[in-house]
């Protein structure tokens, strides 16, 4: 037999085709790979650099004027990841939390009877979700350090605390060791209330008795430790931020790169989150409230009983993505100087080092932890809420 | 209302002489820069290729986006034949002046990443999801290998590896132009998301649809693209705009790499002197052209939403 002929049965049969199409598009996608890299070590033998990572060792020598744990400019390359890190984290969760607040206000008002509400809600959205969103960040940072006072004229809040275009300068609270106590007071409450809602539906269940669930909670968790914090006798001072030649020094600022990012997102993200919000409750049959309602169920309870969390099955999986836009859409910080990941890391210190590869790859590294990391909690709470089949 | 219309100047050489005239918004610094921010740093003795360019662009649109156009049936040559007549145009070659891309800028940038972005983005996205679903192991793991990884990091982070170290992985000697470095990564960018959503299309598919392919002895490619494909499209149609509009908006990305778009033109003419300060007015004037171009493209997809509705309406 000729071997054209036999090759042509090979290709006619289908297993035969499946395993070569595989075998070819394995060998073409490493040979691409081998060539790449092979092509990148000799370009850096050119130009004599090697590849490690000992350079995080090194000593930094910039600046971060956001760090949330102790940092100077001696400080090393790798400490200064990770204030990079935490600060990108520190922007992610708050503007997660604003804008699902954010969001769900306005899905509801969206869906709203009142024309006015219903209107501004959806000329809101409509703007914001068709403007880019480093536009907005733009925007807001614009406003903010152009129309806020210098910090010689700054608007004074109480003479506490003071609000400039270079921050909003707080009172910076001062623990002493008797703080721990109200510390532990908080933490048993939170237990007791977690103890208590689950005796309390337990309860319900067997005699249909009701208690004030969210009150008592709210006493636990915040009344006894505020209580006994007067009691104690106030075991926190505050250090009060001064004017000191140009600016103010001493006390906790709120920098205007963090607030616009974090309101810049948040609007951004909120618009999002409203759009499917309103997709989830819409999805949820009327006859469900119809029947709730004939059962003599107010309408509150409706709501946060029968409504929610049917409509919660479908808001959820596109929110877990809006979620992971919004902690990928923190990297737009570097347009305003907000040291996040990629202004330390695959900035500065790239810069200053000159080490593209290993930056990069260590960025590229960290964002997709925390996007694996984001989709891995969505996913856990996801499962809790998604309906129970037989 | 007051501050943008009643109050604002509209003409004047500096902030302080706008300041002068009107208490509002100064706009005349928009006009000064008209033009800066339509072309970018284009030569102005070239510009008729610019405005050419867009002459060919609607040209090429019209016939794909409304269906009574008289020269329809030649709407996929056109669309073939334009990206290769406009690049030509724009950087110039074989008899015209050639233009150096980092002259390119304003709108016209948006534009060209913009439309290049789409273009390309849906026949690798259709690729990519169709090697998601396939029987195939080894296609399958790279198709989802590829998409998670790009869905995983920010956009912003891949510009910077086409800035600083794409060159390395190419041989020694051979150097990319930047623009062409974004275009690229822009494109693979938009096609991992256009592959997700394609894939929730032909998910939705019922399988009978694949079954009756199979059995009237259509091969593989031939049962895609007559049977499962157009259905697939059809269902995707609202992820795939919105893909659109997410990859036109996010092109005011390059700024960060040094690129001029009309947002970094905005950035350049704060950081003048006379205009400082005034960034609302110039943000301002640039979110009125992203509203008006994403809110067209969104307003366009619901168009053809309800022509393409086959279902019996209730």
């Amino acid at each position: 037999m000729d071997p054209i002929a036999s090759l042509s049965r090979l290709w006619r049969d289908e297993h035969s085709r499946s395993v070569i199409i595989q075998i070819l598009a394995v060998v073409l996608i490493f040979g691409l790979f081998a060539y790449l890299v092979r092509n990148a070590i000799v370009n850096l033998e050119a130009i004599g650099k090697g590849f490690s990572f000992g350079y995080l060792q090194e000593p930094a020598s910039y600046d971060i004027n956001q760090h949330l744990i102790e940092y100077t400019s001696r400080s090393t390359h790798f400490r200064a990841m990770l204030v990079g890190i935490l600060n990108t984290l520190l922007v992610a969760v708050s503007g997660i939390a604003l804008a699902t607040v954010l969001g769900f206000s306005l899905g509801v008002l969206r869906l709203s009877k009142n024309l006015l509400a219903n209107r501004l809600a959806h000329i809101y959205i409509d703007y914001v979700r068709n403007v880019p969103v480093l536009l907005h960040i733009l925007l807001v940072y614009g406003i903010i350090v152009n129309t806020l006072p210098v910090p010689r004229e700054a608007q004074s809040l109480g003479d506490i605390a003071f609000l400039t275009n270079r921050g909003l300068f707080l009172p910076k609270p001062i623990f002493e060791p008797l703080f721990l106590v109200i510390l532990g007071l908080f933490a048993a409450g939170i237990v007791f209330t977690i103890w208590f809602r689950r005796y309390a539906a337990d309860i319900q269940r067997k005699t249909g008795e009701h208690y004030p669930v969210f009150w008592i909670s709210l006493g636990a968790v915040l009344g006894i430790p505020v209580i006994s914090y007067f009691l104690i006798g106030g075991p926190i001072t505050f250090e009060i931020p001064a004017l000191t030649g140009f600016n103010f020094s001493g006390g906790m600022v709120i920098r205007p790169e963090f607030t616009a990012l974090w309101i810049a997102l948040s609007l951004y993200t909120a618009a999002f989150i409203a759009e499917i919000v309103r997709a989830g409750i819409i999805s949820v049959n009327y006859g469900q409230t119809e029947a709730s309602l004939a059962l003599g169920i107010n309408h509150g309870r409706t709501l946060n009983l029968v409504v929610i969390p049917q409509a919660l099955r479908v808001i959820v999986p596109p929110l877990t993505s809006q979620y992971l836009n919004l902690a990928k859409n923190s990297s737009l910080a570097i347009a305003i100087g907000y040291m996040d990941i990629v202004a330390t890391i695959g900035g500065i210190t790239l810069n200053q080092t000159g080490r593209e590869m290993e930056c990069m790859i260590i960025v590229l590294l960290l964002y997709l932890s925390l996007s694996l990391l984001i989709s891995f909690a969505m996913n856990i709470y996801n499962k809790r809420i998604r309906l129970v089949e037989r | 209302m007051d501050w943008l219309f009643l109050d604002a100047a509209f003409t004047g050489g500096s902030r302080d002489e706008c300041s002068a005239k009107a208490g509002g918004a100064c706009w005349a610094v928009i006009g000064e820069r008209l033009n800066l921010f339509t072309y970018g740093f284009y030569p102005v003795a070239e510009r008729w290729r610019v405005n050419l360019s867009l002459v060919l662009l609607i040209f090429t649109l019209f016939p794909i986006l409304f269906e009574k156009a008289p020269y329809r049936k030649y709407a996929l040559h056109i669309a073939v034949a334009f990206p290769f007549v406009t690049a030509w145009l724009l950087v110039g070659g074989l008899g015209l002046t050639p233009v150096e891309t980092d002259q390119f800028g304003g709108f016209m940038l948006t534009l060209v990443i913009g439309i290049t972005g789409i273009g390309f983005s849906l026949p690798i996205g259709i690729l990519l999801a169709l090697g998601r679903q396939s029987k195939l192991p080894a296609i399958q793991i790279f198709s989802i290998g590829f998409i998670e990884f790009i869905r995983g990091v920010p956009l912003i982070t891949l510009l910077f590896v086409a800035s600083t170290m794409l060159n390395y992985f190419l041989p020694p000697g051979v150097t990319f132009d930047l623009l062409l470095r974004v275009l690229i990564m822009v494109t693979l960018f938009a096609s991992a998301y256009m592959a997700e959503v394609i894939r929730g299309g032909l998910q939705a598919i019922p399988k009978g649809q694949f079954e009756a392919a199979d059995s009237m002895g259509l091969r593989y490619w031939s049962a895609m693209r007559l049977i499962v494909l157009p259905q697939a499209m059809k269902i995707s149609i609202p992820g795939i705009v919105n893909t659109f509009i997410g990859l036109y908006k996010d092109t005011t990305l390059v700024i960060i790499i040094g690129l001029l778009d009309p947002l970094g033109i905005g950035r350049a003419s704060l950081a003048d002197t006379r205009w400082t300060g005034l960034s609302t007015e110039v943000y301002l004037f640039v979110a009125i052209f992203f509203f008006i171009s994403c809110f067209g493209m969104a307003r366009y997809s619901q168009h053809l939403e309800n022509k393409l509705e086959t279902d019996h309406k209730r």
